[in-house]
């Protein structure tokens, strides 16, 4: 087999599409106007937004008016979350957010942030599959608004919607419905499953969603946070009038449109694509397992192909452990060989930290710095998969054997 | 085909000089900087004002100079090996009553071996670093040699004397033959963005240099108070904790009147600290083991050399002898500056590193 670029790092960002590259270049060049100018190229630009906003608003199912763009989904995360805290808080009453310990850093370090500024955290431990009981969501709550004289106007509970390291995915839409019940508003992180799990957030009452472009073959730098017309937050950056004064700051023409563009596609063939991305990941997958000391992580351990669970996790996630192998080491090797995968989650200086989701779903510090995570996706071949098996083969073989040193 | 060598990046000018030397020569150079402390810690060291040696500032240096100089870059986690091999064998060491040389361990177990596994890993033929040192190929006996760099001030032969021949083999030091001041010049003149960076100090995980609440806030080392004793068993005062305290130590005992007294052991059963007067501090010989021989194969019969038990230290002539149990005696032949167990002992015959080993007993 030649060597080939083999991109199989979905998870952390995908290949802007051609169409969607071609949609934002005007507003990168001739079309440049600012959308709240009234002149004719600020009203292009003004329609340009708007156009999108609609893509964005019927690809899950809500009104125009309920999406605010942002630059990521991290600020999408952190404004929901910051925006409510913000509203609710009165002198006398602290506030309440409910989460789980495998949600995204956009989510934990906000949350430390505000903890630190006397916001009351709840974690919520997942399985060893990695789904955040909704039992436990449940019972956190009601003891909260119990023991603590709380109402349900300062409680927040955010859980994402499928996890971006194991691809579980979570029981969102039960605990929206059942916060609804009780007046309590529900935000998800939904970048990852954005495009592989179909979103109705009116029909089972999620209160936001964080979105964002790049994980859908749209640009870097654009995101966007759905608000449901129900749910009242502050803003967090002040400034301009813009996103109907809720998110301050001259709108990223070019991202917002190929964030529209890009939404649209994504969810045009859902079914479709998922079938074929689970089929490619479940052949992958059974293959590596036949290399000894491999485990995979989250849902998926509990069977592959023609399961409920399948239905569980991403289609194309893959996150699994070899035994006594260094992550660094094999993704560092995987690279030479022209494959792109990741392992936890970068820290600040670029190298790999054991991932805290693997941690928190029981793994020791040592299994987790030897689990690597594979997501692909629809561009994703036969052949790939073929090349990533032989060479994750071979490179686990040159590792375990003894050292030349 | 081009050598293919990756260079240790510290963020400082050594390193950066040392990648420009081998770009001049020709050699396919990337370069990569090893990340030995995790992000909390790093968070906690610049909280308190401290500097470390491979802080994040440091990995953005060593970054935009490779991007300065066209090479690649990469950052490696050895925070897990780091911790496990340096810092916890520091506490253990201090625990004993001895005295560690992080710096030797980290070179010994995680710089090199782990630097040259991933190397290899990764395609490369060889590593190299910014000590001041010379690695070369004898003909005559088949072994590669370490030798002291040319520069006096800053030969760092001492701190390599645990590696082996394969890794000597695999390592190239491009500023052994170069002084620093021709170090600095050469950065400058490549106008590399370090050129004017300062020298690292101190231990890198304990950049405030208070080792001992390092060791007793973090890794739970216990440190009480206790008697100062003369060697006949007379109480002359009482210590702060032993780990406070090296074995030659005259400063700072807190012993007022007489003859000045020095450190001459640590007795961790009864936490006392011996001290005596300068004749019997003075170092006759000392016992080492660990050992790592690097010119000769091995050691059989006493030999003449030079010695040095500390890095920044002129060496001392004393006679090795190897004992039956594989650790080597060490005779001073006049009286020696005091030295302490858990350093290191490095074994010189000219500008040749021996070997050396870790001292283990001194009398």
């Amino acid at each position: 087999m030649e060597k080939r670029l083999v991109y199989a790092d979905n998870a952390a960002t995908t290949r802007i599409s051609e169409t969607v590259f071609d949609a934002m270049l005007p507003y990168l060049k001739d079309q440049f106007g600012n959308p709240s100018s009234i002149h004719t190229l600020g009203r292009s630009a003004r329609k340009a937004v708007e156009e999108a906003r609609c893509k964005l608003a019927s690809a899950i199912g809500c009104e125009p008016a309920e999406i605010y763009f942002t630059c990521s989904g991290t600020e999408s995360s952190s404004w929901a979350l910051q925006g409510f805290v913000s509203a609710a808080s009165r002198p006398e009453h602290s506030v309440h957010i409910i989460t789980s310990s495998i949600e995204h850093h956009s989510i934990l370090n906000t949350c430390e942030a505000l903890r630190k500024k006397g916001c009351h955290i709840t974690y919520i431990q997942p399985d060893a599959l990695g789904r955040v009981p909704f039992e436990d969501v449940k019972s956190a709550v009601e003891e909260i608004l119990l023991t603590e004289n709380t109402g349900p106007e300062r409680i927040l509970v955010t859980i994402m919607t499928a996890n971006n390291e194991i691809g579980t995915l979570q029981p969102v839409e039960e605990v929206a419905r059942w916060c609804r019940q009780k007046g309590i508003l529900f935000h998800t992180d939904g970048v990852s499953a954005f495009g592989q799990v179909p979103m109705h957030p009116a029909d089972s009452g999620i209160s936001m969603i964080s979105l964002s472009g790049h994980k859908i073959h749209g640009p870097k730098g654009v995101g966007a946070l759905y608000i449901s017309r129900n749910c009242k937050i502050d803003s967090l950056l002040y400034g301009g009038a813009q996103e109907r004064d809720k998110r301050a700051g001259t709108e990223n023409t070019a991202g917002i449109v190929a964030f529209g563009e890009a939404a649209a596609i994504a969810v045009s063939n859902i079914a479709e694509k998922n079938t074929y991305i689970a089929e490619l990941r479940d052949r992958l997958a059974e293959n590596l397992l036949a290399i000894p000391g491999s485990r995979i992580n989250g849902i998926l351990r509990e069977g592959l192909k023609n399961k409920p669970e399948n239905s569980r996790c991403l289609p194309g996630m893959l996150n699994i452990t070899f035994e006594g192998v260094e992550n660094e080491s094999l993704i560092l090797a995987l690279d030479r060989e022209g494959i792109c995968v990741s392992g936890g989650s970068a820290c600040a200086s670029g190298a790999i930290e054991p991932s805290h989701v693997l941690k928190s779903i029981g793994l020791s510090h040592e299994d987790a710095g030897s689990s690597i995570r594979i997501s692909l996706n629809e561009e994703n071949t036969e052949e790939d998969i073929a090349y990533i098996f032989k060479h994750i083969t071979q490179i686990i073989n040159r590792l375990r054997a003894p050292s030349p040193f | 085909m081009k050598e293919r060598v990756l260079t240790a990046m510290s963020g400082g000018v050594d390193s950066a000089a040392a990648a420009a030397l081998l770009l001049e020569q020709g050699l396919q150079v990337d370069g990569a900087t090893i990340k030995l402390l995790p992000d909390e810690d790093e968070r906690d060291l610049s909280a308190s004002g401290g500097k470390t040696c491979c802080s994040l500032s440091d990995v953005m240096d060593a970054r935009n100079v490779s991007y300065q100089l066209g090479i690649d870059h990469f950052v490696f986690n050895f925070t897990g090996a780091f911790h496990e091999k340096v810092i916890c064998r520091f506490a253990k060491c201090y625990e004993e009553g001895q005295t560690p040389n992080p710096c030797i361990d980290c070179n010994r177990f995680v710089k090199i071996p782990l630097f040259l596994k991933r190397a290899a890993l990764m395609g490369y033929d060889k590593i190299a670093t910014g000590h001041y040192a010379i690695s070369e190929y004898d003909e005559g006996s088949g072994r590669y040699l370490l030798k002291k760099g040319v520069d006096e001030n800053k030969d760092q032969s001492y701190v390599l004397y645990a590696m082996s021949q394969k890794e000597l083999a695999h390592t190239l030091f491009p500023l052994g033959r170069l002084t620093k001041p021709q170090v600095r010049e050469k950065a400058k003149s490549l106008g590399l963005t370090c050129a004017e960076k300062p020298e690292s100090q101190d231990i890198c995980f304990v950049p405030d240099g208070n080792y001992a609440s390092f060791l007793t806030e973090k890794m739970n080392v216990s440190c009480c108070p206790g008697n100062i004793v003369d060697e006949e068993g007379n109480v002359l005062g009482s210590h702060k904790g032993l780990i406070h305290y090296t074995q030659g130590q005259r400063k700072g005992l807190g012993i007022s009147g007489g003859s000045p007294k020095f450190v001459t052991a640590k007795d961790t059963a009864t936490n006392t600290l011996v001290v005596g007067s300068r004749e019997t501090a003075i170092c006759k010989g000392l016992i080492a083991s660990d050992i790592n021989l690097i010119s000769v194969p091995d050691l059989k019969e006493p030999m003449v050399v030079t010695v040095k038990t500390r890095y920044k230290q002129k060496e001392q002539q004393a006679v090795i002898k190897p004992c039956s149990d594989s650790s080597v005696s060490v005779c001073f032949t006049s009286p020696a500056s005091p030295a302490a167990p858990g350093q290191s002992v490095v074994f010189y015959t000219g500008d040749t590193v021996l070997g050396g080993g870790i001292i283990k007993q001194v009398f």
